[in-house]
C-alpha cells in the first residue's frame, strides 16, 4: 500500500481553491467552446476527435490501476493484496452490470471481507 | 414542479432515471473530498465550480497524494476534454440564442444533460431517418423554428435536465461531506474513488483500440509510480492515447 491512501493533503486552502477554480474555468470554456463559436468553427477536426476517443480510457486506466495494483515483494503478495482482490470483484460487476452503485458496493464489501474476515 | 413551464417539466421527467445513478457518485465525491483533507466548503464548492464527477474525483485523489498542482489541474481538464465533442454536437441547436443565454446553457453541459437533450433533439428532427419516427411531428421542429417558440423551447428542456442533474449532484455531495466526517479510516472508503473510476472505465473498453489504450495506460501508470511529480499519470495517458490510435490505424489496414 502506498502512502497515497492514508494521508490527507498537505496543500492549504489557497492551493486547493486554485486547483478547483483552474479546472472549473477551463472546464467551463471547454463546455462553452463550440456552443459559442458555432458558425465560425463548425466541427472538431477529425484528428482531434479520434484522439479524444481514447482519452477517457487512457486517463481512467492511469488513475485506477496504481490505486488497485500494488507491487509487493513477492508475486503471491502482489496477487493477494486486499485492493487487488476487491478490484477484481468490482471489475467483474462493472463489466456485467455497468452499474456504478453496484460496483462501489461490491468493491467495498469485498475489501472489508478480505481485510477483516478472511484470516491472514 | 407543477408551476414549471412544460418544457422544463419534460426535461426534469426525462432526467429522472439518470438521477439515481448520480447519487452514489456524488456521495463518494463528498466523502472523498473531506477524507482527503479538503474543507467542507471546498468540497461543496468543487461540485458547484467544476460540476464534473470524474474530474472532481481525480482532483481529490491527486491533491490527497500531494501531486504538483499543474498535474492536478492538467488531469482534471484532460478528463473533461470529451465535452468539446458535446459542445460541438449540441451547438447547432443553440445557434439562434443570444450569447449571454448560450453562456448560461454551457454551464449545464454534463454527460447526462448532453445525452438526454441530444436524444430528444435528433428524435424531433423530421428528416433524420436514423432517429426513428415514434413522435408525430409536423415539419416545424427544426432547430431554428423551435428556438423561436418559447413554449416548446429546446433550451428549457435542456435546462430542466441540466438543473435536475445539478441539484442532485450538489445535494449528494453535501450529504457525502456530512457522512465523510464520521466515517472511520479503517473502512477504506477512499477506495470508493478508484471503484468509481473502474465503473466508468470498464464500459469504455468497448473494442480493441480502446482496450489497448486502457491496458497500455494502466501498465505505464503502474511502472511510472516512482517517477517524480507523479509524472507517471500524464505520461501514461499520452502513451495510452498513442497506443489506441496506433491499434486503430493497424486495424484499418
Amino acid at each position: 500500500m502506498t502512502d497515497a491512501f492514508v494521508v490527507a493533503t498537505a496543500y492549504g486552502p489557497l492551493s486547493v481553491w486554485t486547483a478547483i477554480v483552474a479546472v472549473g474555468v477551463a472546464t467551463y470554456l471547454v463546455r462553452l467552446s463550440f456552443i459559442y463559436l458555432f458558425g465560425r468553427i463548425d466541427a472538431v477536426p477529425p484528428a482531434v476527435t479520434r484522439a479524444l476517443r481514447y482519452v477517457p480510457a487512457a486517463v481512467l486506466a492511469a488513475l485506477v490501476v496504481p490505486s488497485i495494483v500494488s507491487v509487493e515483494p513477492t508475486v503471491v503478495g502482489t496477487l493477494t493484496a486486499d485492493r487487488l482482490l476487491a478490484g477484481a470483484a468490482a471489475t467483474i460487476v462493472a463489466w456485467r452490470t455497468g452499474d456504478v452503485t453496484a460496483t462501489i458496493v461490491v468493491g467495498l464489501v469485498a475489501l472489508w471481507l478480505v481485510r477483516f474476515v478472511v484470516p491472514v | 414542479m407543477a408551476r414549471l413551464p412544460p418544457p422544463v417539466r419534460a426535461g426534469v421527467r426525462a432526467s429522472l432515471p439518470l438521477l439515481v445513478g448520480i447519487v452514489p457518485f456524488g456521495l463518494v465525491a463528498g466523502v472523498a473530498a473531506v477524507d482527503a483533507g479538503l474543507s467542507p466548503v471546498a468540497a461543496l464548492g468543487m461540485s458547484v465550480v467544476v460540476f464534473a464527477g470524474a474530474a472532481q474525483l481525480a482532483i481529490i485523489d491527486l491533491l490527497r497524494s500531494d501531486t504538483p498542482l499543474f498535474v492536478v489541474v492538467l488531469t482534471g481538464v484532460v478528463i473533461n476534454l470529451r465535452m468539446l465533442m458535446y459542445s460541438a454536437s449540441i451547438a447547432p441547436y443553440f445557434q439562434r440564442y443570444r450569447s449571454r443565454w448560450k453562456a448560461v446553457l454551457a454551464y449545464f453541459l454534463t454527460d447526462q444533460a448532453y445525452a438526454v437533450a441530444i436524444a430528444r433533439y435528433t428524435a424531433d428532427e423530421p428528416d433524420d431517418e436514423a432517429a426513428g419516427h415514434d413522435r408525430e411531428r409536423d415539419g416545424s421542429t427544426t432547430p431554428e423554428a423551435d428556438a423561436d417558440d418559447p413554449a416548446g423551447g429546446r433550451d428549457w428542456f435542456y435546462l430542466g435536465v441540466g438543473a435536475s442533474v445539478w441539484v442532485v449532484w450538489v445535494v449528494a455531495t453535501a450529504v457525502g461531506v456530512g457522512l465523510g466526517r464520521g466515517v472511520p479510516d479503517a473502512w477504506g472508503l477512499d477506495f470508493a474513488v478508484p471503484l468509481v473510476f473502474l465503473a466508468l472505465l470498464v464500459p469504455r473498453l468497448e473494442d480493441r483500440p480502446t482496450t489497448a489504450a486502457g491496458l497500455a495506460a494502466g501498465v505505464v501508470a503502474l511502472a511510472g509510480t516512482g517517477l517524480p511529480y507523479q509524472l507517471g499519470l500524464p505520461v501514461a495517458a499520452i502513451v495510452g492515447v498513442g497506443v489506441g490510435l496506433a491499434v486503430e490505424r493497424g486495424a484499418g489496414q
